[in-house]
């Protein structure tokens, strides 16, 4: 009887779960930060995955006879820089290095930060006082100096980068999904499936993660945009990749912004697109918690 | 109340001291030996003793770490590699500059945060609401340096109506430096010229540095004032005939206020974070442009002690802000 109350509170659980996706989703589609914004991401998302048929030119590739062209003349639809590279070939290249480490970062952080998150709040006691006392440290310094003794540790890469950002982002997810178990703990179905003997690591995993996984995922997006943020002032503080020929945002408004009397737009272009994206993430992650607010619901 | 600040204070030393390990390990567990990537180019075998010998580096990890904690609370954070001077003594110089222009940025961010938000609170629904939104999600979208860039070419170089860079014309106006920020040693000083000229080094950096703020104070003004509107106090206040004034600054407001309070306290980590860039940008002889300094230099020392001296500040903004919450709010001292 046991098994069957559970197989019962299990299916009871899973229709809905589906329902509330389901219905998430429905109201994604209706709200107008949600769509403005996933249209924006996908249409960077798009670039990023497309850049070598997109890109008119080779974003590494110099010319110097063909440097400081001014933009919506000639070939060069944003113009060129210094070295006479395509700036908006750089752009369109930038944007898989961008999201990538966005991503890659965020990913390591909801990682890193969920199994921490986790294990203090379905543990509690002495492990959660641990970890805990462990976020708050990490919350005492601010974000970007955080990221910068990272790089500066670590060196500069890359995927040096995104564990910087990762870094900044870990404390943030373990407090959140923590909170959201220890509310979790208490409610009736929680409570109605430990009771038919539902424990361990299945009441984790089954009952207690799906329920928590709404706020993670809208924390996630909103990481996301703060994540370009993060690793474009990296570049522009001249901690980017290594390789100055690697096409990267925060580094290309660096370079310019020595030669802003007579060449702006080579700040202007790389600018709008970090807006731009950072804008998109930051509509579909407001969106998403309108969706997925259960007080919003109706 | 007392009992509240005693009890927040014991709080803070296990952050302290885990800050103090963690910044501790930050130079100790370099990669390699910390001394020659310390001196990375500059590494010559007396440069190399000297830094192992001003880290300690011959003896026991833990041994090290107690010299480190007692120079700490000695106020000794150590000698730049590069120059040799004492990273408190550089800090404290070029702190104020930093607190002049974060209070510069929070004050454009309050000035116009509040009004805005209760306005668009206010006239929930209509243009001016959904300009609002748009404007404050631009605000939060925009990175720093991006808008400090496009500030200083618009009103520095192509509308030069103000100072691309720098804190004061050194040329035109001098006056002694008493407290290292301009706009008061000019005032101190009795030097009216001085003091507009320095205000007007702030325009630009404030405002790039006090946008983001400015954004997410106006958002939750915004979001606080529509909930205390529908609250059962302020229709009571309308139905006795108060003014409308005198409801918004007695009622609405007052109670609106608690959460934006606490904003002003997380937003200060951004306002440190963001005078990196900001004071790179502008030519800023603050904190922010020392330690970038220091990262393109690599020296180590400051980038450590730089972080670990902002870190305490920034905790130490956050109790006081929690402690004038706790003023505010009676609710939570109580619990």
């Amino acid at each position: 009887m046991t098994q069957a109350s559970a197989a019962v509170d299990a299916r009871h659980d899973e229709e809905r779960a589906v329902g509330l996706w389901a219905d998430a989703f429905r109201r994604m589609r209706r709200s107008k930060a949600a769509i403005i914004g996933g249209t924006i991401v996908g249409f960077f998302v798009l670039m990023a995955v497309f850049a070598p048929f997109l890109a008119p030119y080779d974003p590494t590739r110099g010319n110097l006879a063909e440097s400081y062209l001014p933009p919506f003349t000639g070939d060069h639809l944003f113009g060129t820089n210094v070295q006479g590279q395509d700036v908006l070939s750089r752009i369109i290249f930038g944007a898989r290095l961008t999201l990538g480490i966005a991503v890659l970062s965020v990913s390591i952080g909801v990682t890193v930060g969920g199994i921490l998150g986790a294990t203090a709040g379905y543990f509690r006691g002495w492990v959660d006082a641990l970890i805990m006392r462990g976020v708050d440290i990490m919350l005492s310094i601010p974000g970007l100096l955080f990221a910068i003794a990272v790089v500066t540790w670590l060196g500069r890469g890359v995927v040096q980068i995104a564990i910087a950002i990762a870094i900044i982002n870990i404390p943030i997810f373990a407090r959140l999904l923590r909170g959201s178990l220890l509310s979790l703990r208490e409610a009736d179905y929680v409570i109605a499936a430990r009771s038919v003997g539902v424990g361990g690591a299945g009441l984790l995993v089954q009952h207690m993660l799906p329920n928590a996984i709404g706020p993670l995922i809208v924390q996630a997006t909103l990481a996301l945009a703060t994540a370009v943020v993060d690793a474009a002032a990296l570049g522009f503080l001249g901690l980017g990749p290594p390789d100055p020929r690697t096409p990267e945002w925060g580094t290309m408004l660096s370079d310019t912004y020595r030669y802003l009397n007579d060449a702006v737009y080579l700040a202007f272009f790389p600018g709008i697109a970090i807006v731009l994206s950072v804008l998109g993430f930051n509509l579909l992650g407001d969106g998403m918690r309108e969706a997925l607010d259960p007080k919003l619901r109706r | 109340m007392a009992k509240f600040i005693i009890r927040r204070l014991l709080l803070l030393i296990p952050i302290l001291l885990g800050l103090s390990v963690l910044i501790f390990l930050f130079i100790r567990l370099l990669p390699g030996d910390p001394a020659s990537t310390i001196l990375g180019e500059r590494a010559t075998p007396e440069n190399i003793i000297r830094v192992r010998e001003a880290l300690g580096l011959d003896r026991p990890l833990h041994e090290q770490y107690f010299a480190y904690l007692g120079g700490i609370l000695q106020g000794d954070l150590g000698k730049s590699f590069l120059t040799n001077r004492d990273v408190v003594d550089d800090f404290l110089q070029r702190f104020p500059a930093t607190i002049e222009l974060t209070v510069t940025a929070m004050t454009f961010a309050l000035a116009l945060g509040i009004p805005l938000g209760m306005l668009t609170a206010k006239r929930r629904g209509s243009w001016i609401d959904n300009g609002g939104t748009i404007l404050s999600l631009l605000g939060i979208s925009i990175p720093i340096f991006f808008l400090g860039l496009m500030l200083k070419w618009l009103f520095a170089i192509q509308w030069p109506i103000l100072p691309d860079s720098g804190r004061i014309d050194l040329i035109t106006y001098f006056f002694p430096r008493v407290t290292n920020m301009m706009t008061v040693d000019a005032l101190i000083a009795g030097d009216w010229g001085g003091f507009v000229d320095a205000l007007r080094h702030l325009i630009l950096p404030g405002i790039a540095l006090g946008t983001i703020p400015l954004a997410i104070i106006m958002r939750i003004t915004r979001a606080s004032v529509v909930d205390v509107l529908n609250e059962d106090y302020v229709r009571t206040a309308h139905a006795k005939g108060l003014k409308e004034g005198t409801v918004d600054s007695r009622h609405v407001l007052r109670n609106a206020m608690l959460p934006v309070v606490t904003v002003i306290g997380l937003q200060t980590g951004l306002l440190l974070g963001g005078a990196i860039l900001t004071e790179t940008i502008f030519g800023w002889g603050g904190v922010g442009k020392w330690m970038y300094d220091a990262v393109v230099a690599n020296d180590y020392q400051i980038i450590q002690s730089g972080v670990l001296l902002l870190a305490f500040i920034f905790v130490m903004v956050n109790l006081l802000v929690d402690i004038s919450y706790a003023f505010l709010n009676p609710r939570i001292r109580y619990s």
